[in-house]
């Protein structure tokens, strides 16, 4: 595989899978099951026995 | 619910997503540069620094010039009405560091040699209010005083053949005697020395011809510096300079 | 990695870390005896005096017995160093600031043409390292010590270990801040250190990482808390460019010098992907991880949106480290790479606004706390300044924007809006948090005094960043400027002479700022010693007080 057909697939194929992931993380952390994880979550720095 | 080894697991994999993620694009970006011939590519008149002029130009790393002059000539009208042709990859080629520079509180160097003479050099260097009134450079008075310690000249050559610049064993060997050469005009070793590199100017920099002084080093430096391609005969439209 | 933290392992550790610095002690003395190279024994001394200082350190301590930090449920000692080393790391790197920023103003009076310590060029390095390194990393790694232990519910890993960090990291910033002032650089900004302290802070930062990551394996909630995603992206990434980026050929291995293994073009991009990333990783994610644990903990709310945070994380970290290109425009970096630089610098515009929002919406609905608490104020002003210079670096990567601005005052003006705006302010409101939670005082010793801080601060900054602004402008219309007849209108000396009105104002909005530090040192110290400023009312929170 020579510069140019590496260059031409990264710049092709790689921002749909780039895109893709993205496109999965904003799912991951938008869905509507894992609000309540989330909410949990951020309030780590308050639920402290210790201040 | 409590599992401590799928938890280490946790950590270990976001320390490896994490260095994925950040790994991509420095890999984009700087590997190529390795092998686009725009950036490995050489150009006529390119030579490695003489001894005496790699010695100035430990100098002026260690002093911190590159904190306020570039040496970097970009291809905008007035740079190159200002300080001459743009610069070029190549003639970085042998920078281990680069020299580019980041902000211009002084005027750009890249062109700068063969500018001034050496003695506008010498008074700039030990006070520049005294050649340019209104410059706010530090005084380097120090230099022409401090003799340049050079018994280990070779060393820096074999550790910059190390990391790729062509220095001959020849050059090695006579990295000591070919930097007095350059610093003493009358010197004996001064034909030897001016067959090993092209171009290079020979004379008596710091203005004392008794001894060899960090003066004579950075002043050589700065002479020399953007002279070595000939852009009379460079053309940038040329089909090996266009790719 | 079962952690171990019986009466056995512990004695264990008291004994290998401070061998580990006597090993080097001989390290060092063996370099001190058998180079040649004058400034060599000058690092190797000042070296060993760091290693005889942490551990005369050790001694102390430990002469009377194992102290009850030890034991506790969280070890504070630590934290409670870093935040001294902060404080005093902090004072010198902008003292040294506003020394050099009084050279380019009065050069006849600042320069002393026979003392080369005293050249601007040795100082710059002093000052950018040690504000960065010395004030910004001894923040990081204290908060980090401190977060880390909260949000996992653990105690800091690794026994002493911690302690090595701290002193191992004091060490790198004595040997490395010295050796600027006596010559010794490998001229890479923010990357001055030469190879052999380049490899002591490898092995500290390794230190760091598995202190760091210990702790997380102990930690008793399932979910990693996001402000620690953070600090581990910083201490990654960090290694990872540190490394790359000082890959270098030592002369000799009892010498200072090396030579890069890189040159010319894939030298200046592998620096300033470095260089742009120490800014993202060092100076934006580590210090968004204070954002995410001390902005919610002084307003006492949750961040405004956790899942906003976890988008805001990945983005950062992807897009930030493609953006270095854009230091490079119209060099002899291939185009290409210059416009993907400024494509992803523009990019970042969004993750950095998305973390702004995130920060500054956590007060909604608490607005009035900015009205009665200055330290909350701080920390929200550090994110306001934030969002301002993420918009401003973008519009500065443009090239044709670029074209103007780079190379001049406009560049040093975005960098202080960072500085001393976001880190400096977010690292004060986080300092001011931890010394009476530390120290265990009910309150600061003077909320009055933290008023005084922030709006001479403020008023400083103000100073510094429009006079840059001005003479940055001014300066790069000046280099284009041409007369009727065709020709340059200007010498360069001239724009020099133009900039002198501005490098005073510059230097005396540096002088409000160092002086606020000054207050809030002495402010910290009060409150460490237990008093209180007579007059202000003795409550935690002045609103409770006030009703």
């Amino acid at each position: 595989m020579d510069y140019d057909t590496l260059a031409t697939f990264s710049r092709s194929w790689g921002t749909v899978y780039l895109m893709l992931v993205f496109f999965a993380l904003c799912a991951y952390a938008l869905w509507p099951r894992n609000r309540d994880k989330f909410d949990r979550a951020s309030r780590m720095p308050l639920d402290e026995d210790d201040r | 619910m409590f599992n401590h080894g799928t938890l280490e697991r946790h950590s270990l994999l976001l320390v490896a997503g994490i260095l994925i993620v950040v790994a991509i694009g420095g890999i984009v970006e700087i590997a190529p540069l390795f092998y686009l011939e725009s950036t490995i590519e050489k150009v006529q008149g390119m030579r490695p620094y003489t001894p005496l002029e790699l010695a100035g130009r430990k100098i002026y790393m260690r002093e911190g010039c590159y904190l306020c002059h570039s040496q970097m000539v970009r291809p905008l009208r007035d740079e190159v009405e200002r300080y001459g042709h743009y610069s070029l990859a190549a003639e970085s080629i042998y920078d281990h560091p680069f020299q580019w520079g980041s902000k211009r509180t002084g005027p750009d160097l890249a062109r700068v040699g063969a500018k001034y003479s050496d003695e506008w050099h010498r008074a700039h260097l030990v006070d520049p209010r005294s050649v340019v009134p209104e410059s706010v450079m530090p005084p380097y008075k120090f230099l022409a005083a401090t003799p340049l310690s050079f018994d280990d000249v070779a060393g820096d050559l074999k550790a910059n053949r190390m990391v790729g610049v062509p220095y001959s064993d020849d050059m090695v060997a006579n990295a000591k005697a070919d930097l007095i050469a350059q610093a003493t005009p009358d010197d004996e070793g001064q034909d030897a020395f001016k067959k090993r590199y092209a171009k290079a100017e020979a004379r008596d920099f710091d203005g004392d011809p008794k001894r060899i002084t960090e003066m004579d080093a950075l002043v050589a430096y700065l002479q020399m510096l953007g002279t070595l391609v000939d852009f009379k005969t460079y053309q940038a439209d040329a089909p090996e300079n266009r790719r | 990695m079962q952690p171990v933290t019986g009466p056995r392992q512990a004695q264990f550790d008291l004994f290998v870390v401070p061998a580990i610095f006597v090993i080097f002690l001989f390290l060092g003395f063996a370099v001190a005896a058998q180079t040649h190279d004058p400034l060599m024994a000058i690092q190797a001394w000042t070296f060993m005096a760091g290693i005889g200082i942490a551990l005369a350190f050790f001694v102390k301590r430990y002469s009377e017995g194992v102290p009850a930090d030890d034991t506790g449920a969280y070890a504070n000692d630590i934290i409670k160093a870093g935040v001294i080393a902060s404080m005093f790391w902090g004072i010198a790197g902008m003292l040294v600031g506003v020394v050099i920023a009084l050279q380019l103003s009065f050069p006849h009076l600042f320069y002393f043409p026979d003392i080369p310590e005293s050249s601007f060029g040795r100082l710059r390095p002093l000052h950018t390292s040690a504000v960065i390194f010395a004030f910004g990393g001894n923040v990081l790694i204290a908060t980090s010590f401190y977060v880390v232990q909260r949000t996992s519910k653990a105690r800091l890993a690794g026994g002493l270990w911690p302690w090595f960090v701290f002193w191992g990291y004091q060490i790198f910033i004595l040997v490395a801040g010295t050796g600027y002032l006596i010559g010794v650089t490998q001229s890479r900004e923010y990357a001055e250190p030469e190879w052999y302290a380049d490899l002591w802070l490898t092995l500290v930062w390794v230190a760091y990482l598995l202190v760091f990551l210990g702790t997380l394996w102990k930690r008793k909630e399932p979910h990693i808390y996001v402000a620690n995603w953070f600090y581990l992206a910083f201490i990654v990434t960090i290694a990872m460019l540190h490394i790359v980026n000082n890959l270098a050929m030592p002369v000799s291995w009892l010498g200072i010098k090396s030579y890069s293994l890189f040159a010319g073009v894939q030298d200046a991009l592998t620096q300033w992907w470095y260089g742009h990333n120490a800014v993202g990783f060092f100076l934006t994610a580590g210090f968004l991880a204070i954002m995410y644990y001390f902005i919610p903990k002084q307003a006492e709310r949750p961040v405004y949106s956790y899942r906003l945070s976890i988008i805001h994380f990945w983005s950062l970290i992807f897009i930030y480290i493609w953006a270095g290109p854009h230091h490079l425009h119209y060099t002899a970096l291939p185009v290409w790479a210059q416009t993907l630089g400024m494509t992803f610098s523009i990019r970042l515009w969004m993750p950095s606004w998305g973390g702004m929002i995130n920060g500054l919406m956590t007060l909604s609905g608490a607005w009035d706390k900015l009205r009665t608490d200055p330290v909350l104020r701080m920390l929200v002003v550090s994110v306001a300044f934030y969002g301002m210079s993420t918009f401003e670096g973008p519009v500065m990567s443009i090239k044709a924007v670029n074209a103007l601005s780079h190379y001049t005052d406009w560049t040093i003006g975005h960098v202080h809006s960072g500085a001393l705006g976001w880190v400096g302010f977010v690292s004060f409101g986080a300092l001011y948090c931890l010394t009476p939670w530390l120290w265990r005082r009910e309150r600061l010793y003077s909320l009055a005094l933290v008023e005084w801080h922030f709006w001479i601060a403020t008023i400083g900054i103000v100073f510094y960043i429009t006079a840059m602004w001005v003479s940055g402008i001014m300066q790069g219309l000046m280099w284009r400027a041409y007369n009727d007849f065709g020709f340059l209108e200007y010498s360069f000396v001239e724009t020099v002479e133009a900039m002198h009105p501005y490098y005073i104002i510059r230097a005396l909005g540096g002088l409000l700022y160092l002086s606020g530090a000054i207050i809030m040192a002495y402010n910290l110290y009060r409150t460490a010693r237990g008093d209180v400023r007579v007059g202000e009312p003795l409550a935690l929170k002045p609103q409770l007080a006030a009703a």
